[in-house]
Formats: structure tokens, C-alpha cells, sequence
């Protein structure tokens, strides 16, 4: 690990005028993420700036319907008396992600920051990576590319993104909250994330000195019929190979709107629009889900390894979709 | 041999040199042992062992941290890379809490920061200061009384080389006080943050439902 200088700034203002300080500082809320890309020398930050004193932990409901602050923990989140029953996805979600000392550390915006898993981007001794290095090539491409993306990638990167949380904010088409000493904005989280095209190195919309001070959800039907689910090499502790995000809208056994995102498979969370709009309007039963599934692979470019991720997605995706449907 | 622990054993018999591999401040800390240290290791332990490795060499960036662990309040001033696991070890002398890892994927260095179970390989001494920090060394009673999930993996014979078990009994304290231990596979779930090299998985989700029966 790199040197680095360490601020606990006190006051909101006082935060960004660190963050903007030096073009390399870094935020830091639990760390799970970045003291770990540090340590492989992927971040070299001059300095650390702690932003745990801001006052971003509640969940709540609003006019806008439900805020989560961005330095609530995931397992609090995950904890929230009534969420598992408003917002099942999301829950499920949180509690597939990592494990539970990792969730008791992990910030809400700190999950949405982390960076690829990709094995080339986090070892030291490997230079070809275009996330690394503006065009020094991607060595994931000809190389062990089992894990990666299927979709969104580009001819400089085919890292995948690895959110659990991220999946499902997107099934429930959740918006940033996005605070700098110029204010405050808002961005969708469709919006937010970026595909890597001829820029790896630039993964989300946001500026120096920006922070995520929240994330919330729309108030709409879509919440309480939501499942998520996520296919992994183990049990438990493990980033997932496919993972489904599903919440539907269902009106007198009819699929009224539907919301689709899937993990493990996109360089970024991925919607399914297609796969939406082939449920909208009909029940769901075998013959109409087999239709859906053949949007599925719409646009998908599998690389030498991850074929099998197709296969997989169609099958996981059903089968959340049946479940959530399936809940009274 | 009554004085002579576990860890001036290993240094007594030369593995100091290799841990020191494993340790970016073992080479500092110890020198390695003289042909008389190994002969006489036992008659040496005994000021050894109150001796705590010399602190690495002061950070143009130190920062001041304050630590309450295990009871204990502690005033230093450190390297912001130092992480919460290495200041336990190398700072404060507590070898209990294990270095695994050191990249959040084995558990073996869970501890309990304000008494919720976290990795302390990855969480910065600075950004914990001003927590109340517990590690192993910190749960039996002040008679020496095992706690009760410690007694359990006696009872259970929960490990076998005994590598992961400090971060396995911190995670099961944990997992039992946050009510996620009523069935073999609550408990298989809530503690996949622990890895057991040795796989005595089996005897461990066996401890700890015992333990949470009894508590």
C-alpha cells in the first residue's frame, strides 16, 4: 500500500474541500472496498478522506417514497423493520451480498462504487488492463474470461459489474442522490453507471468532489411482488455468476408492468426491456415465460468461456420471475 | 515450559523467519533466534513475552487513533495504512485476532468494533478510532472462565489446526447475539464468512447451535 495522508473533516462543507483538494483523494465510509484495491495497489490515493461523520445513515419514506442514505450499512438496510415486505428484492439482494462482517462494514454508496472483480484489474503484476491504464490492452479478452460480461461490453473491456444491491435498485428504478459544494443533483442509476465503450476507466457519471448522499426509490406497485436471485459457484459468500432482479406490477392475475434487471452478466446492472414488455399484458404461466426468454440473449456477445452464462440466465430469470409472481 | 506460548515457541524454533514472509512487520520485530536463544528458548520466553514488538518507524502522516480494546483504552499514533488487524497485532501485542487473508475473503481476523462483527483487515485503525473494539482475548471472563461459544468448540472439537477458530468464536458470539443461529443452516449461511481450511465445518455449526441453545 501506498502513502497516503488521512482527513476526518466534521462538517459536510469541510468534506468536499478535502475531496477536491487533490485530483487522487479518495472517500472512504467501510472501507471493505477500498482498503483492499489499495493493499493491491489498484487505488493509490494521496489521501483518505473519512466520510462517516455525515449524517446519511436513515431509511426512510418520503414524498418521494422510500430514501435510503448512502452511508446506511447494508446489513441495517437489509434489517429494516417492513422493507422485506415493501421491497423483497432489494432485501434479498443485501443478504446474497458478500457476507454478514462484510455487510456490517459495507456503506450503501460505498456497494455502488465498488469496482470490478475482474482478476487482471485487481493483480498487481498484470498491466493489460484498459481500466488500469488507458490503452494498455485487456488481457481478459483472449485470456480467463469465465466470469465476465456478457453484455455491455466493448473491444477495450469485458469487466463485470459486480453489485448485487445495483441489480436490484435498478428492478425498482431507484435514482442518486448526488451531493458536491455546488449542491445537490439527481441521476437514475441506469444513467449513473457507465459502459466501459472506449473509456473503461470512466465507470460512473459523477464528478470530483461528488458523493452519493442517497438513493431513492419510487413510490409504485412494483416493490412488494419482487424476488431476486442470484447463481453462484458456492453457496453463500461468492459474486454471482447470473443473478435475477424481478418486481411486477400484477393486476387480477395479469402482468400489468414488470421491471427486469439481471447481475453477473453486464458491465454494468442490466435491464431487460424486452423480456418486460413480452409479460405485460398476459398471466404468468410456462408458455408465455418460454416466449420472454427469447428475448433474453438479445445483444448478448458471449467470449470464449462464458457461453454457459446464456443458458443459465434464461433459466434463473424464469424462474424469479415465476416466484414473484407467485407471491400472494 | 509453563511460560513458554504458543508464539515464542514458534519463534524459539526458527519458524520466526519464515512468518516473517507472511508479516510486513515481522522482519522488524523479531530477529531471528541465535543457536543459544534456540537452545535455551524456554529461560529466554519469559522477557520475551512481555516485551512487544518495537512500533515501525513514525509516517510523515501519522495520525493520532484512540482505541478502547477490550476494556482497555488506547492512545497511539500510527500510519493511516495501518489497518485495525495489524495495530491489534503488532501495536497492542493481541496475536489472538489472525491474519488470514488480508483481503476480506476468510474471516479469520473477524472481531466485534462496537459490538457488530467486522473484518479487521479491512477497516482502517483510523476510521475506527473512537470504537470500542473486542477480540478473543477480550470474551472469557476476568477468572479465565471460557465463554460459552469458546466452550462449545472445546466441547465440539471445533478445529482442528486452530488457525481460523479466534475468527470463527468472534463471528458465532456475533451470529447467536444478532438471532441468526436457530438452525444448522441459519447458521451455515451466517457464518460464510469464515472459512475452515481444515473443514471442520461440520463440528462448527454444531457448536454454535449448541452454544445458542444454552445462552
Amino acid at each position: 500500500m501506498y502513502p497516503f495522508r488521512f482527513q476526518r473533516p466534521l462538517s459536510e462543507t469541510e468534506t468536499y474541500t478535502a475531496l477536491t483538494s487533490s485530483p487522487t483523494a479518495r472517500a472512504i465510509a467501510g472501507g471493505t472496498t477500498l482498503v483492499d484495491l489499495m493493499r493491491d495497489t489498484v487505488e493509490r490515493p494521496d489521501l483518505v478522506v473519512d466520510i462517516n461523520p455525515l449524517p446519511w445513515r436513515a431509511v426512510e419514506t418520503t414524498g418521494r417514497g422510500l430514501r435510503i442514505g448512502a452511508l446506511a450499512r447494508m446489513s441495517d438496510v437489509a434489517a429494516t423493520p417492513g422493507l422485506a415486505a415493501s421491497h423483497r428484492v432489494l432485501v434479498e439482494a443485501l443478504l446474497a451480498s458478500a457476507a454478514p462482517q462484510i455487510r456490517n462494514m459495507a456503506s450503501i454508496g460505498g456497494n455502488l462504487m465498488q469496482r470490478t472483480r475482474c482478476p487482471y484489474f485487481r493483480d498487481p503484476a498484470v498491466s493489460q488492463c484498459n481500466k488500469k491504464t488507458h490503452n494498455a490492452g485487456c488481457a481478459a479478452i483472449g485470456g480467463y474470461n469465465r466470469e465476465h460480461a456478457i453484455f455491455g461490453t466493448s473491444d477495450q473491456c469485458v469487466a463485470t459489474h459486480p453489485s448485487d444491491l445495483a441489480v436490484a435498485l435498478l428492478a425498482l428504478d431507484a435514482q442518486l442522490v448526488l451531493r458536491s459544494r455546488n449542491g445537490e443533483r439527481r441521476s437514475m442509476l441506469e444513467e449513473f453507471m457507465l459502459l466501459p465503450g472506449g473509456t473503461p476507466m470512466r465507470e460512473h457519471d459523477i464528478i470530483p468532489g461528488e458523493l452519493i448522499a442517497a438513493v431513492e426509490i419510487p413510490a409504485n406497485a412494483l416493490g412488494r411482488q419482487s424476488r431476486y436471485i442470484k447463481i453462484r459457484d458456492r453457496g453463500s459468500f461468492e459474486f454471482a455468476l447470473v443473478s435475477a432482479a424481478v418486481a411486477l406490477d400484477m393486476r387480477g392475475g395479469t402482468v400489468h408492468g414488470a421491471r427486469i434487471a439481471v447481475g453477473g452478466v453486464g458491465t454494468k446492472p442490466w435491464r431487460l426491456r424486452q423480456v418486460e414488455s413480452a409479460l405485460v399484458g398476459f398471466p404468468i404461466n410456462e408458455d408465455r415465460l418460454n416466449l420472454a426468454m427469447n428475448h433474453v440473449a438479445i445483444g448478448a456477445k458471449p467470449l470464449a468461456e462464458n457461453g454457459f452464462k446464456v443458458e443459465l440466465l434464461k433459466r434463473t430469470l424464469k424462474r424469479t420471475i415465476h416466484e414473484a409472481g407467485a407471491i400472494a | 515450559m509453563d511460560d513458554v506460548t504458543r508464539r515464542h515457541f514458534l519463534h524459539g524454533t526458527g519458524i520466526a523467519g519464515s512468518m516473517s514472509l507472511l508479516d510486513p512487520l515481522g522482519g522488524q520485530a523479531l530477529a531471528k533466534p541465535s543457536a543459544h536463544a534456540l537452545l535455551h528458548a524456554p529461560a529466554l520466553a519469559p522477557a520475551h513475552a512481555k516485551t512487544a514488538p518495537p512500533p515501525p518507524p513514525p509516517s510523515p502522516f501519522a495520525v493520532p487513533v484512540s482505541l478502547t480494546v477490550n476494556g482497555q483504552k488506547h492512545d497511539l499514533v500510527l500510519d493511516p495504512r495501518s489497518s485495525l488487524l495489524d495495530t491489534l497485532r503488532e501495536h497492542l501485542g493481541l496475536t489472538g485476532t489472525k491474519k488470514g487473508c488480508d483481503q476480506g475473503a476468510c474471516g479469520a481476523c473477524t472481531v466485534l468494533v462496537d459490538g457488530r462483527r467486522v473484518l479487521s483487515c479491512l477497516t482502517l485503525a483510523a476510521v475506527a478510532s473512537g470504537s470500542d473494539v473486542e477480540t478473543i482475548e477480550g470474551v472469557a471472563d476476568a477468572h479465565g472462565k471460557l465463554h460459552p461459544v469458546q466452550q462449545a468448540f472445546v466441547d465440539h472439537d471445533a478445529f482442528q489446526c486452530g488457525y481460523c477458530t479466534p475468527g470463527q468464536i468472534m463471528s458465532g458470539i456475533a451470529c447467536i447475539h444478532e438471532g441468526h443461529a436457530g438452525t444448522d443452516e441459519e447458521v451455515k449461511e451466517w457464518m460464510s464468512g469464515n472459512l475452515c481450511r481444515c473443514g471442520a465445518y461440520v463440528n462448527i455449526v454444531a457448536a454454535i447451535r449448541d452454544a445458542s441453545a444454552k445462552s
